[in-house]
């Protein structure tokens, strides 16, 4: 069940990526119309967080291409948004929540601009938006794992982006959060900007998402979340993975296979 | 005549005692490696210094049986120090290593400039402990280095499940009853031990190599934690004695420094040698597959063309000329291809060899776009390139998954003979 | 009792104090302290190299040929742990004891040439710096020469900072986030290695590589223990470096001992200091605040 959208915000084709040789991920191609919540679901070690990384230009693509906005992510990086798993930073870095919102700026700003006035105040709606404006000067490590994530949307916020890739953003998050989150993406939605969320509760999946991607290792399925959301697909994905696809992909990394011919 | 009467007695003796010295060194090393701890050693032969200068200010003897024991203490007063951080503030492994390894030295430089300023009788040399040089080695440090090494290596012979069970997983450890607080007390101890051990040969700034440099090594031939013990210890032993020899020869050379380099040598060839992991093994691993990969596809070329003269091949295939000549007269030796009228076709075998890369390729096609879901479309690039990549095995496993399909997802027919 | 030689000695361990404590700082909070350690050490063969080639022990010698071998030695670590799969810490203890070991080597086959031997570059002496000062035509002394290669630095380091704030606080927090916004990280990664190394080499040619790597690790671990804001860590490095060549040089007076060596163990005083008095998380105020509440709620 894999439908290709018109106009879409962004699209992978053919994507293939390799960790140390062995493909992760494995002709992944889908597309994605504007102005959705879209869902990204899989088992562990799916590859949901390598096809943000791949979308993001982080990792180097074994194969396949990738466009958002119909163009070049270089060339409209400052429309999009991306927000790592929270785990990936260190918490104890000497920051406040005001700083790391400011982070979201610098995009905007370039190597050598100071923040502005306009900046500030960018920074202060964000912080507003995500009920933080009272911590704006507290300490990172004095977060709970709620409010880390909050700092994180802010930074987001603060890139005001069209397209924002989140990758688990309700991990570690009590309900009463998760809740104001889900409020807050979806206005994002209202006006019209698209996110992508890494996500795994099936159980929440259908209250939050209008699109759904669904992976493991291949695409099983990309369309409007009822047409994925099938018991048929989901035991697809969830149900195990191929046999063949890993034993090829241990095969490839112990011989040091490309997966793409060198050119 | 034995070795000890060729090369004198007092060069046998320095030669043996370096490679336990070092040796048992590497042993304990093997299990710092896998704790990923590979620079405690660095921290603990720093740490080492302030203990010596207070044992000697305390007895106003340089004999080991004193030294060593303040050595052994303030080194493991370091481990502790170090872990003390960690688990108690912010700072992380690498910075508190960093932390205890320059304050502790920097203790040990102030107490080392106030003995020597304060009349200390024959303080002289009180740092040599710090600057081992094996070539200096005499009977009695011989005798005690010695016999310490041979009960560290005993004790890893009788703790070694227990050893290997910790290093791997502290917490499994914990849940099978071993008490992970002792067995950690235990490893640290063995590891501020086989420091001040190893120091005896290299030095306090070269320790670390000894400690860590056999064990890289090592782990890049093999999985097996015994293996690799085994290994870092031939190793060490081996780097001793050429070390010792060079040194010998061109006498003037420090021994210590001479050790190291032969180790980092080893090391170095193992990293780019071992047939696994080796960087040039790898490479080398590629080219072969990347000439298997051009010959395939000639044969498919030829399969397709029935027969073909060189240009035709050049015009047909995006590859250099030189590997496409080369390809050909691979298969030209295999008596996969044949050339008549300077025009090149398969043989028989060719044939056959082909027919099994259209099969691959076509089955992996189907595979693809039936257990995959890729559309038909989008299949063919993949199957260009897992049509040379798919063995034996996993073709047969293939053929039965999928349960002899005749055709592709693009309506050819899949030859199965 | 301060006479002119004192207040040079206090100067320039408070320059180098301050270069590797600001440098020091990102280097902690990426993790890579020991990166720096393995420079201080690395960079022997380069300094014995330089001198064989040149003749000469000048700074403007010794500080490029050892600034070049610490970007080299950062390049091997990063290839032994990406491309040979050795664990990061292995890989640095690797490359620096490889290193240090063909420096000592080089100098024990030129020891009629060399002036130098192993224990000066870990002991180092900042007493014996003002014997080598700085002398203009007029014979004017301008004090000692490292000062003057010291100082430049100092202002170079601080100046890069404040101008590349964002790619060097952003790398070091989010590096993917960094990238996601087109930062090179790779490319800043050289650049603070590069800066190290430098700063290092420059360093240890007065004060030894122990004092370096006591300077680029604990002065801004104990800041990091006081500061909840980079540019506060930043600044309480300075500080610490004040404090830190101001105690040392005085109770190595005191007690005529290493100055060098009193300076390093000021800093783990401070350091021990801020790791149970910190008002933010220090130990023993933790502790304290926990009593002082219990006691509140009876």
């Amino acid at each position: 069940m894999i439908i290709q959208v018109e106009k879409p915000v962004l699209e992978v084709h053919d994507l293939t990526v390799s960790y140390h040789q062995k493909p992760v991920l494995w002709g992944v191609d889908f597309s994605l119309p504007g102005g959705v919540m879209a869902g990204i679901m899989g088992p562990n070690g799916s590859g949901k967080s390598t096809l943000l990384k791949s979308i993001m230009g982080l990792l180097s693509l074994s194969g396949g291409r990738i466009s958002v906005f119909s163009k070049n992510l270089d060339e409209v990086r400052k429309k999009v948004s991306y927000v790592p798993q929270k785990e990936s930073v260190d918490w104890d870095f000497p920051a406040t929540v005001k700083d790391v919102v400011m982070m979201g700026r610098y995009g905007h700003l370039g190597l050598l601009r100071r923040p502005g006035k306009i900046d500030q105040e960018i920074v202060e709606e964000a912080l507003e938006q995500v009920n933080m404006q009272d911590l704006r000067n507290r300490q990172l490590g004095q977060l709970s794992g709620g409010q880390q994530q909050r700092v994180f949307l802010a930074r987001a916020l603060a890139q005001q982006a069209d397209l924002y890739l989140m990758d688990e953003p309700f991990v570690g998050v009590d309900a009463a959060t998760e809740q104001i989150l889900v409020e807050l993406l979806n206005g994002l939605k209202q006006k019209g900007k698209t996110l992508i969320v890494v996500h795994h509760n099936l159980q929440t999946a259908p209250d939050y998402f209008d699109w759904l991607v669904l992976l493991n290792q291949r695409l099983v399925a990309s369309a409007p979340f009822e047409q994925a959301f099938t018991a048929a697909l989901l035991q697809e994905t969830y149900g195990g993975r191929l046999n063949m696809l890993s034993t090829l992909a241990q095969h490839m990394k112990k011989e040091q296979f490309a997966a793409r011919e060198h050119r | 005549m034995n070795i000890a009467e060729i090369i004198g007695t007092n060069n046998f003796m320095v030669l043996f005692g370096s490679v336990l010295l070092t040796a048992s060194t590497a042993v304990i090393g093997s299990f710092s490696y896998v704790r990923r701890q590979a620079l405690i050693g660095d921290a603990i032969a720093h740490a080492l210094l302030p203990g010596i200068c207070l044992a000697f200010m305390w007895t106003g003897s340089k004999s080991p049986w004193v030294l060593v024991p303040g050595a052994i203490l303030t080194g493991w007063l370091s481990v502790l120090c170090q872990e003390t951080i960690v688990k108690y503030s912010k700072i992380k492994e690498d910075a508190a290593l960093g932390i205890v390894l320059s304050v502790f030295f920097a203790f040990g430089i102030v107490l080392l400039t106030y003995i020597q300023q304060h009349g200390y009788a024959s303080q002289s040399g009180l740092d040599k402990f710090l600057f081992g040089n094996a070539a200096s080695l005499l009977l009695p440090d011989l005798l005690s280095f010695g016999l310490l090494a041979l009960a560290v290596l005993l004790l890893v012979l009788a703790f070694y499940k227990e050893f290997l069970t910790y290093s791997f997983d502290p917490n499994f450890a914990e849940t099978v009853g071993m008490s992970s607080t002792w067995l950690r007390l235990l490893l640290n101890g063995l590891t501020v031990v086989a420091v001040v051990i190893g120091i005896q040969a290299v030095g306090v700034v070269l320790m670390a190599a000894v400690l860590i440099t056999p064990a890289a090594a090592a782990r890049s031939w093999t999985h097996r934690l015994p293996t690799m013990i085994l290994l870092a210890a031939a190793f060490s032993g081996s780097s001793a004695i050429a070390g010792v020899s060079i040194s010998m020869l061109a006498s003037g050379l420090p021994t210590g420094p001479l050790i190291v380099v032969v180790l980092s040598l080893i090391a170095v060839v193992s990293f780019l040698f071992a047939p696994q992991k080796g960087l040039i093994s790898r490479n080398r691993r590629q080219q072969f597959h990347q000439r298997k990969i051009n010959r395939e596809n000639l044969l498919k070329l030829l399969y397709h063309h029935r027969s073909l003269g060189l240009k035709a091949i050049y015009e047909r295939r995006p590859m250099e000329e030189q590997s496409i000549k080369k390809g050909l007269a691979e298969l030209q030796q295999a008596q996969w291809v044949r050339q008549e009228n300077k025009a090149y076709q398969l043989t028989e075998p060719g044939e056959k060899a082909a027919r099994r890369i259209i099969k691959l390729h076509r089955l992996w096609e189907y595979y693809l776009s039936h257990k995959v879901h890729i559309a038909p479309d989008h299949v063919h690039e993949d199957a260009e390139m897992m049509e040379h990549i798919l063995t034996p095995e996993m073709e047969a496993l293939l053929e039965k998954e999928l349960g002899f399909p005749e055709k592709d997802p693009h309506q050819s027919e899949i030859p199965y003979h | 009792m301060l006479n002119s030689d004192a207040i040079w000695i206090i100067f320039t361990g408070f320059l180098v104090a301050s270069s590797c404590g600001l440098l020091g700082s990102f280097l902690v909070l990426r993790r890579m302290a020991m990166v720096g350690d393995a420079i201080s050490h690395a960079v022997l063969p380069g300094i014995v190299i330089g001198y064989l080639v040149t003749g000469s022990r000048e700074p403007w010698v010794m500080v490029p040929a050892a600034g070049l071998l610490g970007i080299l030695t950062s390049s091997i670590i990063e290839v032994l742990h990406q491309k040979a799969g050795v664990q990061s810490d292995a890989s640095i203890g690797v490359t620096f004891t490889f290193l240090f070991a063909i420096g000592v080597i080089l100098i024990s086959m030129f020891a009629g040439q060399v002036d130098l031997d192993q224990e000066c570059v870990l002991y180092g002496e900042i007493a014996y710096l003002p014997l080598n000062p700085l002398v203009l035509a007029n014979g004017w002394s301008l004090g000692p020469k490292m000062v003057w290669i010291l100082m430049p630095l100092l202002l170079l380091i601080s100046l890069g900072i404040y101008l590349f704030y964002t790619p060097l606080s952003l790398t070091a927090f989010d590096p993917a986030f960094a990238l996601s916004i087109g930062i090179k990280v790779g490319f800043w990664h050289q650049v603070l290695m590069g800066a190290v190394s430098f700063t290092t080499v420059a360093s240890f040619d007065s004060v030894g590589a122990i004092l370096v790597v006591a300077f680029l690790v604990v002065i801004p671990s104990t800041a990091w223990l006081l500061s909840q804001r980079l540019p506060l860590m930043l600044g309480l490095c300075l500080l610490l470096a004040f404090i830190i060549s101001v105690t040392g040089y005085l109770a190595a007076s005191w007690l005529n001992v290493s100055i060098s060596g009193a300076m390093a163990c000021s800093s783990g005083v401070l350091f021990v200091l801020a790791f149970l008095f910190s008002p933010l998380e220090g130990r023993v105020w933790l502790a304290f605040k926990k009593k002082s509440q219990q006691i509140g709620s009876i």
